[in-house]
């Protein structure tokens, strides 16, 4: 997959605002470096996250979808981040019955003092959806993806 | 206002170098401006500054702008202060939104094209998303004016003092039998050498006395649930075994007690010291009320005791075995978390022999032979009465390594110095410190360190590789030797000493992680609880109502602590003055025609907001009890539950933003 110039993969990254968006604001004060693929959206819980905002994410252009939240047991109001697993594994379910690759979309848990874990994840799902090419919907994106 | 043409002002923040150092300003300006709606944009160095503010209110008012965007820094940082200035200008505050493109965009994009197309992206959401914002009222809630202070040591201590002082009724937990914390086990405090006791008992006895503090020791906060204003705490009182309003700390029981000596290790000697099954932990303790210890005591164990201690108690009949466990319901506006810390287990650093060589003490453990009321009465002596001819204190043990804690402690190198300048004085033994960089920040601090300089002290540079009993030289039988490489006279060097004093490291408390999930905090990476600015908010948390001082929040000295226990009362008065506060409008509702009474949301909730409006058939949530986290919306079928400031379509047009470019 030699490309002339490299596929910039465009992510979308939900965000706790609690947790993953303060780690997100730690890792600038840290001056950490990460590719510029993954755009924030902040809810105030993981929980508030709709799947229709994951399906919306991919329809309107997104590559790749990043949920993250508080740790398990750490949710600031208390079980959010369980109900976001419930619905990401159910959605997830979906998505690769639809053929959609699993690297395309993925729950992180991370923590206000984890910049660091922030910056690797942003790293490295840029890295497996740029490998993974275009999100095409309605088929394949790859050429020996889906099935 | 949906049917209103928006009319946006975005307002492109330079912050100095910040973010213009990296992202194209001029062009993000010029992108902003051919957004719909959008009506000015402008760019300015600072906009938080009052100039800043002034043009944006300036704009609000000339223009008749009716929706603002702030691209500058987190929401987290500034969100408060731009909504303020909106508001002054006589626009809804929640009509503004902030766009992050310093942390999130200047801060950690290296390269500026790219940076510069992320910042419009976000802007670019940030733009569609307000159009959708409404104006939205904030929350008043009635706030508590009582505080809860967890933790009795010095922290804890001022910040009591200072929240009673300003009247009101404080609660402070303390776990151990007394109060007091580490400072209580000090005999000097640097740089003054002022004596421990004689600065901080006054203080515990004003604890004691003041009519709007309710000490509760021997007790443990278990739970606390509610929210800002209005905590509900549940407090585990231990059992004594001794009637707190009967006794009169006279003693006598402990010497009456069948035990004619003491022989079982004092928890707050640090087992140097012995006491008996009925104590009480140091002479100055508060509350002064014995203690019985059912591990040891032969009543509990037999039930065949003569209860000596009872006879001696006599008319006051304090003396109760069949106390129990009880739990004591609390209601408090604010939170003060002021648990300490930890001493590092010298025993993790297996070739410092503490633990195996009897010559090895760890700091504390010197501060209380130092200590007049300490198991020596004072002198410093080895385990066998010897006093020792040459000692040596090992700087950062289990700081500044990375194999244990990679941060400084902060205080070693002065405590360090202090326990030298005690072991001069109380044995006249020559004292060697061996240090790796000797870090003497603070007022009087440094002259401390060169009074001991004059005091002749051995300095040694370098980090102690071993402690041995292994004798390569006739001075050196019978001696713990110190092995060190002196990094300034270029050798490794051989120290025989008889007694050797480890500085040790201050670590988290063990049960943090517990601590911290039950008041919903964070932790650092290192353990100690996060503050929600580093600089702008030090004894704050993200959690509303609750605010820590002291050694919970990272290493630090008394001075430190005491004006950091006094900055997280002042937090807690000022929360608590008005009677109430007011609270983010970011709750979920229930859109009653699109309801369909499924109550798929009811069990969802984590604060049992929601419930059935059975006439109607329809969910309703309580505004009271609704915190705002959007679970019970993002599962709603027929789309009847919202949230407020986070709708789905403000959401899908933020969602289109960032995916524009």
């Amino acid at each position: 997959m030699m490309q002339t110039e490299e596929f910039q993969p465009r992510i979308v990254a939900f965000v706790c605002n609690w947790c993953t968006y303060i780690a997100a604001d730690a890792a600038g004060v840290a001056r950490a470096r990460y590719s510029p693929n993954v755009r924030l959206i902040r809810t105030m819980c993981s929980g508030r996250v709709d799947p229709q905002f994951v399906l919306g994410a991919f329809e309107k252009g997104a590559d790749g979808v990043l949920l993250c939240g508080c740790h398990p047991r750490d949710c600031h109001y208390s079980v959010g981040n369980y109900k976001a697993l419930r619905r990401y594994k159910l959605l997830k379910k979906m998505l690769s019955q639809m053929g959609f690759e699993d690297d395309r979309f993925r729950l992180e848990w991370i923590s206000a003092s984890e910049a660091e874990k922030f910056r690797k994840v942003v790293e490295d799902m840029t890295e497996r959806v740029r490998r993974l090419g275009p999100f095409k919907p309605n088929g394949s994106s790859t050429p020996n993806g889906g099935k | 206002m949906t049917n209103e043409e928006a009319r946006i002002g975005v307002y492109v923040c330079d912050c100095g170098f910040n973010i213009a150092g990296v992202v194209n300003v001029p062009q993000v300006v010029g992108y902003a401006r051919g957004l719909k709606g959008v009506v000015i944009c402008r760019e300015y160095k600072y906009m938080c500054s009052s100039p800043g503010q002034e043009s944006i209110q300036k704009d609000i008012q000339d223009l008749n702008l009716n929706r603002v965007v702030v691209a500058s820094c987190s929401p987290h940082l500034h969100e408060a202060t731009f909504r303020r200035a909106a508001e002054q200008a006589g626009m809804n505050p929640f009509l503004v939104h902030m766009v992050n493109i310093r942390e999130h965009v200047s801060w950690v994009t290296k390269d500026k094209k790219e940076a510069t197309e992320k910042a419009k992206s976000l802007i670019a959401a940030g733009v569609a998303r307000v159009v959708r914002h409404s104006p939205l009222e904030r929350r008043q809630v009635p706030v508590r004016s009582d505080v809860l202070i967890i933790g009795g040591g010095i922290a804890g201590i001022q910040a009591a003092l200072t929240a009673a002082d300003a009247g009101r009724h404080v609660y402070l937990v303390e776990r151990e039998p007394s109060i007091g914390g580490h400072m209580a086990k000090f005999d000097k405090t640097f740089p003054t050498l002022d004596c421990a006791a004689c600065i901080l008992t006054p203080k515990m006895t004003a604890v004691k006395n003041h009519p709007d503090i309710t000490l509760l020791s021997y007790s443990e906060v278990v739970a606390v649930d509610g929210y800002v204003g209005n905590f509900k705490v549940k407090v585990k009182r231990k059992p004594r075994y001794v009637d707190e309003t009967k006794c009169v700390g006279c003693f006598e029981c402990i010497e009456e007690c069948v035990y004619k000596t003491a022989k079982f290790p004092s928890e707050f000697e640090l087992g140097l010291g012995m006491r008996k099954p009925i104590y009480i932990p140091f002479p100055q303790a508060i509350p002064l009320v014995a203690v019985i210890d059912p591990e040891t005591c032969i009543e509990f164990k037999t039930r065949q005791c003569k209860k000596t201690c009872v006879a001696a108690c006599g008319d006051r009949g304090a003396i109760d075995f069949n106390q129990k466990e009880a739990t004591v319901d609390l209601e408090v506006g604010a939170i003060i978390v002021s648990t300490g810390f930890h001493v590092f287990d010298a025993a993790r650093m297996t070739n410092y022999g503490y633990g195996v060589l009897p010559g090895v003490y760890h700091a504390l453990e010197v501060e209380r032979l130092a200590a007049s009321n300490g198991p020596t009465g004072g002198e410093i002596v080895l385990r066998d009465g010897r006093k020792p001819a040459a000692v040596g204190i090992v700087h950062c043990v289990g700081s500044r390594d990375e194999h244990y804690n990679p941060y400084c402690s902060k205080v070693c190198c002065m405590y360090s110095l202090k326990l030298a300048h005690l072991v001069k004085e109380r044995t006249g033994a020559e004292v060697y410190n061996f240090y790796i960089d000797m870090r003497t920040p603070g007022k009087g601090y440094e002259e401390f360190y060169h009074r001991l300089l004059a005091e002749n002290l051995h300095l040694v540079r370098g980090k102690v590789a071993e402690v041995t009993r292994i004798a390569e030289a006739a001075k050196e039988e019978g001696k713990l030797v110190i092995v060190a490489e002196d990094t300034l006279l270029g050798g490794i060097r051989r120290v025989p000493v008889d007694m050797v004093i480890l500085s040790v490291a201050m670590e988290p408390q063990p049960d943090r992680e517990e601590v911290r999930r039950m008041l919903n905090m964070s932790c650092s990476s290192e353990g100690f609880f996060l503050e929600k600015h580093p600089k702008l908010a030090p004894v704050s948390t993200m959690s509303d109502g609750i605010f820590i001082a002291g050694a919970c929040q990272g290493p630090k000295d008394i001075p430190e602590t005491v004006a950091q226990a006094g900055a997280a009362a002042a937090e807690a008065i000022a929360l608590t003055s008005k009677g109430f506060i007011t609270l983010e409008p970011n709750l979920a509702y229930i859109e009653e025609q699109l309801c369909s009474g499924c109550q798929v949301c009811i069990p969802l909730c984590p604060y049992d907001a929601i419930e059935l409006d059975r006439e109607k058939m329809v969910a309703r949530i309580s505004d009271v009890l609704c915190k705002g986290c959007g679970v019970c919306v993002a599962a709603c079928p027929s789309g009847a539950a919202a949230q407020r400031m986070f709708e789905d379509d403000q959401i899908m047009l933020e969602l289109a933003g960032v995916l524009s470019r």
